[in-house]
Formats: structure tokens, C-alpha cells, sequence
């Protein structure tokens, strides 16, 4: 038997009042192991102007590289308190941020080894149907040869990578539409 | 114990052509400069995709999921009932997910810093719940009723009354946020967000439907409303008899 998906609709301007309870900005807790490293994000909209009125998660592996998920049967360890999953909601500077450790490496589609990368969805008022993208970690020989990277025009593929700002501080921005357009995934 | 050898997970259906609504969408001001102008770049379904994030019942609470039992007096308002099942694709239910709601007051007001609608504010409402489905994927809310409200999208725009569902499913992939609809609302056809969806059969499933069975005497209408996550392309099935 097949159904039909239901359609998805906005996430409209009140979404803190349903969505909050669930911010999660630091996914970090003592014991979890991995490089510590903040994450200042920004969203901005075609006229460049900050998106005040937007949910961001993130999901992601351990350091380890394994998902804490039945899924994931990798023979990997998983650890407590880590659940790779993270939310923010932009301020109203269009900022979100997040405190996480950098992902392990984990298999693509095809089996080679992806990079390091942060799964992200975005909702906003004017956003019908979520967006997907990803988020790399800057300088890290394994984007080279990353199987997703490599889908994506040459030119573009910088919207993808972080930019380091400080030692443990990374600085991403999510461009919705128009020069630098981050790349958007279909899943 | 060995490392499962690496099999590319199956992937999850895609919704039919018109289910969806595109990202620009005109009479819908806002999607004009928030809309992606380069086509989707489509990935692969790997673990990252195939996996999720899971919940379970640490963070939610005894009446999370009564509306009109999270404050000391009673909100004013038609008390309502809203149930159904979690679903996906392949009719298979979603059990122990976590389904998120909002919506406005029985005035059409939400206690929001952004919200100037000139309704008033119900001290007894705050308007949002949480609950996870059951082993069959059922859910269950106690409400009151959302009132319609204005909003400046176009000349005279009102949006229908609708409650917003966030639903997470079990992948990364299967991420659905919507609006539930009262059937009968004659502001649906006037909606751009309604009616940025193509197919008509798709918008209509997003109405419930007055639910006699669930309707509570004396105390609360019944509406029904089953969601449909995507489901996983064709794998064969453990019970499923292959040929030799």
C-alpha cells in the first residue's frame, strides 16, 4: 500500500512559541570527546538583510564518526550525552549558534568516506518547504575528495565551508538567495 | 564483533509531482527573497541522511499534550480534540515520534512579541504542546479551537484557522514541518499558503475532518488528521517470500 506525503507548509513568524522548548545550542556535555568548536552562524535573505525569524538544526555525528542511531550499526563507540542534534533560532541579526565537537568521518553513498560535515535543516516564514544544506569544517584535506562536494559546481562549493575566525571558532553564513546563494539539497 | 560491511542505506521516496509546494511562490510575498534561485543539488542517501534525531519522554511533561490544561483557569474557547496517526509512505506507522504544535488563540492572537493583531491575548492559552505517537503511530491533543487572523500579505489577507505540526520521523530525510486545517473554512481558497501546493487532492489533505468517534460529549469536538511522512524506496521486507 502507498500513501501520499503530506504537503509541507511555512514554519510561519510565531514558531518560537511552539519550537523553543527544544533549543539546543550547546550539544556538548563533559566526558564527550572531540575538538570543541563554536559555530557563529548567520542568515540572510536575498537583499542581504538578516532573516530574524528562522529555526536552524543541525545533526551530526560523534567524533568517532558514528550517528546515535539504530541505523548506524557501524561498530563505532557511541557516547553518552552526545546526541547530535542541535537547534537555534536566529536572533535579530539573523546570528544562530552552536557549540558542538567536530563530526568523525562517515560513509557516503557509494562507501568512500565522507568528510567531516554538520547536516542542516532551515525553516523560516517564506520558506514553504525546509531547506537542507550542509556545513564543512575549513581546511580539512578530507573536503578534497568528498563525495558530496564533488556534486556541486566547483564555484559554489565555498558556501558550504565554514571559515575559521578564531582557534575553535568557526563563522558560517547561510545565503538565501542571489550572490554566494548557499547550496541547497534535495534529499 | 565485526564492522557491518558498508551497504548504502534505501533511500526515501520522493513525494509525487504537485505535492509539494516550490520555494517561489509570488502571491506568497515573503518566499520572493527568501527563495533559492539555483536548483537543488540532489545527494545520495547515506547514513547521514538515513539517520536522525530521536526522542523520547524525558523532556515532555503530564500535560504537554492538553492545551487547555497548562495554565491555572481554562482558556476561553470551543474545546477541541484533534487525533490521528502518523504514517509513512508505505502505510507503516510511525510509532514513539515526536509531533510539536502551535497555533493562536480562539481570537487568532499569539502571545508573540511580533504579533500586533488587535485581539486579545488569553492568559489561560499559551498555544503549544508535544507528544510522542504510540506503538500504532497515534497522537492525541485537547485544544481549544484557533481563531482566523489577519495578516498583510495582500489587501484584506486573513489566514485560515490552522494548527502548525512539526514532526520528525526516523531520518534526517523524513523532517516535516505543516499546518492542519478545519474543514469547511472558506478562507482556504484565499490562502497563498494553501494554495501554494499544486495538486488539489494534496492541499485537501491537509484539512482534518469532523470526527464523530473522538467527539467527547459535553466536553470537546473530535478532529481527525493523519500525517504522512516519506516512506523507504522498495527493500524487500523480512517477511516478504522471494524466489528461489
Amino acid at each position: 500500500m502507498s500513501l501520499q506525503t503530506t504537503s509541507s507548509q511555512t514554519i510561519g513568524p510565531y514558531l518560537h512559541i511552539g519550537t523553543t522548548w527544544l533549543v539546543t545550542q550547546d550539544l556538548t556535555a563533559p566526558g564527550v570527546t572531540g575538538e570543541r568548536i563554536a559555530i557563529d552562524g548567520r542568515v540572510l535573505d536575498g537583499d542581504g538583510k538578516p532573516v530574524i525569524d528562522a529555526l536552524v538544526e543541525i545533526w551530526q555525528a560523534n567524533a568517532h564518526g558514528r550517528y546515535a542511531h539504530p541505523e548506524d550499526t557501524r561498530d563505532l563507540p557511541l557516547e553518552a550525552g552526545f546526541t547530535g542534534f542541535g537547534r537555534s533560532q536566529t536572533d535579530e541579526q539573523g546570528r544562530f549558534r552552536f557549540t558542538t565537537i567536530k563530526p568523525g568521518r562517515v560513509p557516503g553513498a557509494d562507501g568512500r568516506l565522507q568528510a567531516p560535515h554538520l547536516n542542516v535543516t532551515i525553516f523560516m516564514r517564506g520558506i514553504l518547504k525546509h531547506l537542507i544544506t550542509r556545513m564543512y569544517f575549513p581546511d580539512d584535506p578530507a573536503n578534497a575528495t568528498d563525495p558530496v562536494l564533488g556534486l556541486v559546481p566547483e564555484a559554489r562549493r565555498g558556501t558550504l565551508v565554514a571559515r575559521r575566525t578564531k582557534p575553535g571558532v568557526l563563522a558560517w553564513e547561510v545565503i538565501l538567495q542571489g550572490d554566494g546563494e548557499t547550496v541547497f539539497f534535495e534529499c | 564483533m565485526a564492522t557491518t560491511p558498508p551497504r548504502p542505506p534505501a533511500g526515501y521516496r520522493k513525494p509525487d509531482r504537485g505535492t509539494q509546494p516550490d520555494y517561489l511562490f509570488p502571491p506568497y510575498a515573503s518566499t520572493v527573497k527568501r527563495s533559492p534561485s539555483h536548483p537543488l543539488v540532489l545527494l545520495p542517501t547515506s547514513l547521514s541522511e538515513a539517520t536522525g534525531p530521536l526522542f523520547g519522554f524525558e523532556r515532555i511533561r503530564a500535560n504537554d499534550f492538553d492545551l487547555t490544561k497548562q495554565h491555572s483557569g481554562a482558556p476561553i474557547g470551543e474545546r477541541i480534540v484533534v487525533t490521528g496517526r502518523v504514517l509513512d509512505a508505505n502505510a507503516k506507522p510511525v510509532a514513539n515520534t515526536l509531533v510539536e504544535i502551535w497555533q493562536a488563540n480562539a481570537a487568532g492572537r499569539y502571545p508573540h512579541k511580533r504579533d500586533n493583531h488587535d485581539a486579545p491575548t488569553d492568559p489561560n492559552f499559551t498555544g503549544a504542546g508535544r507528544t510522542l505517537t504510540d506503538s500504532e503511530g497515534r497522537y492525541r491533543f485537547v485544544t481549544i479551537r484557533p481563531g482566523e487572523y489577519p495578516w498583510r500579505n495582500h489587501y484584506n489577507a486573513w489566514r485560515p484557522a490552522h494548527i502548525h505540526f512539526s514532526l520528525f520521523g526516523p531520518a534526517f530525510a523524513t523532517r516535516l514541518v505543516t499546518q492542519m486545517y478545519f474543514p469547511g473554512d472558506p478562507l482556504l481558497e484565499y490562502d497563498p499558503m494553501y494554495m501554494s501546493i499544486p495538486d488539489e487532492r494534496a492541499r485537501r489533505r491537509l484539512v482534518s475532518a469532523f470526527d464523530w468517534e473522538t467527539t467527547i460529549p459535553e466536553t470537546a469536538l473530535g478532529y481527525k488528521w493523519d500525517i504522512v511522512l516519506r516512506g523507504r524506496e522498495e527493500t524487500p521486507m523480512d517477511n516478504d517470500v522471494l524466489p528461489a
